[in-house]
């Protein structure tokens, strides 16, 4: 009997047998989507977040203040000093002391609740410096952001992000030129910043509010020169170590300290990544888990509905093995049966997976990306276990002596 | 002049379930010859299926020798005995053993797949087996669809499809009425005509009494090896 003829024979079967055979299709394929889906979504996140932290540039520096110690000796965490100030970003952006740095952008950024007219918004309004859209990367899609002499005077104009504005200003009609309190103070919105659609450190880089830094200061009281960070863009990506450097000395020297009590951190593009890397890895670790436990029981659905297959079709057997089947022979039918019900499963498993990767993102808001080695993966396992307990306890079954075969229940 | 198909010397069959022990056969020396048309007869459970069984090589004998056309068959693997069962012998059962999802057709040509004979041939020459036990027009029926005596029809179809040397056939009558009972045994009839050797295992003396011998089995032993005086051809 040749493979044509077994081929042939399995596709009988398998007709013959369709509920069952359905029924083990429905295993496999059940298993192979959900891993590919799962595996998938988080590869998605994973995508997701890389993607975001890249539009900040490849060239940033982040310097963020350092943690605090109290006069008790309580350390603050990062960020919970205000030891960075003006200074320190003018000394940064001066170019002699750091040649490596091309611009500087410092900014301070406090909550405050937005008024247009009946329509109130929260916000984080943002008091930062002419080079802001440069070093943050950001384009305007309406008006103008301010100038140098709008920051000398303080002068009360402010620029929206794309979500705020919406917010705030309803309907077809620009912002620009109309005016927003910000706790009070009327403020003249002089542009609209495009979408980004990224976010940072959980802020919404789409709904912020930008004013000149002085304007910032007056407007929340502050009389010192805090700032909460400063953007550093670094002439190129190769010199972005050397403005590292630079940058650590420059303030080690102003804040009189030592590198190892060092009351500021620098973060790089590169090392956000790489933060944000091991915490979606977690994540992955998580859901492949999920997905192996999913398509696990999809295998044991498949070897259980295989095992009562085969044990409902021992007289099959014993009558084929009278008639002149050599045990060989037995055990190839059935092995090209759980081949052609493996890949015919596998194969839907697959499409339905294509085919949710397209529709889901709409659904929940989440990318999906399809990860080859998820897919061959949960193929293959899906495959194996198929295969190997739909021809085990039939090789089994062939090695019976045809009486007993035939004679079996 | 006449050769032995098959010769059987101090078989016996013992069956072991747990502590139990069964000796169903307890020596039995058997010679039949080539066109012989045999009956094998006795009380239920004396041993005549388990006699069948071994000299269809569907079970292997605890002690003794059997040779099948000349040819030790104690000494065969799974797959040699597999190729012997397909060439040699043809099967028919009481029970029938049809494939319920396959039409008659393809059920009488299981056997010559396994002989790697061609697609068409297997068709043509099931479909004229199937002519030949009068079921000419019911080739493209299931099993589900023909009588009891339509069915073991095809069995018989099935059992001469590859003109095997021998035909056992174990109460082939056993779940029939007296008419399908005739029509299956007239087939048996006219193939031991065609110069086959026929091996029926029954407990009806009118059965047995178409045969041209009859073997009597009793407790596992042959008591009797006598020859019917009419001779098989009652038609
Ligand atoms: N698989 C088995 N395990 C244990 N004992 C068995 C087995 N098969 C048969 N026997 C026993 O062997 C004896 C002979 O059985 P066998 O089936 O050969 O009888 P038989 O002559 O064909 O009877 P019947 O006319 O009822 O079919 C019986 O006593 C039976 O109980
Ligand atoms: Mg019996």
């Amino acid at each position: 009997m040749n493979w044509l003829e077994t081929l042939r024979a399995g596709g009988d079967a398998i007709r013959a047998h369709r509920l069952r055979s359905i029924l083990t299709m429905l295993g496999i394929v059940i298993g192979i989507s959900s891993v590919i889906l799962t595996v998938g979504l988080g590869q998605g996140a994973q995508d997701q977040v890389k993607s975001q932290i890249s539009a900040l540039g490849s060239n940033l520096l982040i310097v963020s203040p350092g943690s605090s110690t109290s006069s008790t000796g309580v350390r603050g965490g990062f960020g919970s000093a205000s030891t960075l100030t003006l200074q320190d970003a003018e000394a940064i952006g001066d170019e002699t002391a750091a040649p490596d740095v091309k611009q500087v952008a410092a900014q301070t950024s406090t909550n405050a609740s937005l008024v247009n007219g009946t329509t109130n918004w929260t916000t984080s309004v943002v008091g930062t410096t002419t080079t802001w859209p440069e070093v943050r990367k950001r384009t305007l899609s309406a008006g103008r952001f301010f100038t140098e002499s709008e920051v000398t005077s303080a002068a009360h104009v402010v620029v929206l992000g794309s979500e705020t504005a919406s917010e705030l200003f309803a309907g077809p009609v620009s912002p620009v030129g109309r005016s927003v309190a910000v706790d009070g103070t009327q403020l003249t919105v002089i542009g609209v910043l495009a979408a980004s659609g990224a976010s940072s450190n959980g802020s919404d880089e789409d709904d912020q509010a930008i004013t000149p830094m002085t304007t910032a200061k007056r407007l929340s009281g502050a009389t010192n020169a805090s700032v909460s960070t400063i953007y550093v863009e670094a002439r190129s990506e190769r010199s972005l170590s050397a403005a590292y450097q630079e940058i650590t000395g420059l303030l080690d020297n102003l804040h009189g300290v030592t590198a190892s009590a060092a009351d500021f951190s620098i973060a790089s593009q590169q090392s956000l990544v790489a933060t944000a890397n091991s915490t979606n890895k977690t994540m992955t670790v998580l859901l492949a888990g999920i997905a192996a436990i999913s398509l696990l029981v999809g295998g044991i659905g498949v070897m259980n509905i295989m095992l009562v297959s085969v044990t409902e079709r021992i007289r099959e057997i014993g009558l084929r093995k009278a008639l002149g089947a050599a045990p060989k022979v037995i055990r190839r039918q059935f092995l090209v049966e759980a081949s052609l019900l493996g890949l015919a499963g596998g194969v839907v498993g697959v499409l339905i997976a294509v085919a949710g990767a397209q529709v889901l993102p709409g659904l929940i808001d989440q990318p999906v990306s399809l990860s080859l080695l998820a897919t061959t993966g949960a193929l293959l396992t899906s495959f194996v276990l198929g295969i190997g307990f739909g021809v085990y306890p039939a090789s089994r079954a062939a090695r019976l002596t045809p009486i007993d075969a035939l004679r079996s229940e | 002049m006449s050769t032995a198909v098959v010769e059987l010397d101090a078989i016996r069959k013992t069956y072991r379930g747990g502590s139990l022990e069964f000796e169903a056969l307890r020596g039995i020396d058997i010679r039949i010859d080539q066109g012989e048309y045999v009956a094998v007869i006795g009380p239920s459970g004396s041993g005549k299926s388990t006699l069948m069984n071994i000299l269809g090589c569907l079970d292997i004998p605890t002690e003794g020798t059997y040779h099948l056309g000349g040819e030790d068959v104690s000494t065969m693997s799974e797959a040699q005995l597999a190729h012997v069962r397909n060439r040699r012998i043809g099967f028919v059962f009481q029970q029938f053993h049809l494939l319920t999802s396959l039409p008659a057709w393809r059920n009488v040509e299981l056997p010559l797949i396994y002989a790697g004979t061609g697609r068409a041939e297997r068709r043509s020459r099931a479909v004229r087996a199937l002519e030949r036990v009068g079921l000419g027009d019911r080739i493209d029926h299931r099993p589900g669809e023909l009588s009891g005596g339509q069915q073991q029809r095809v069995a018989v179809a099935r059992a001469l499809v590859t003109e095997p040397d021998m035909i056992l056939a174990d109460e082939p009558t056993g779940n029939l009425d007296s008419a399908s009972t005739d029509a299956v045994l007239g087939l048996l009839d006219e193939l031991h005509r065609a110069g086959r050797t026929i091996v029926l295992i029954t407990h009806e003396h009118e059965v047995a009494a178409r045969a041209e011998r009859n073997l009597v089995i009793r407790d596992g032993q042959i008591t009797a090896d006598t020859l019917v005086a009419s001779g098989g051809a009652a038609v």
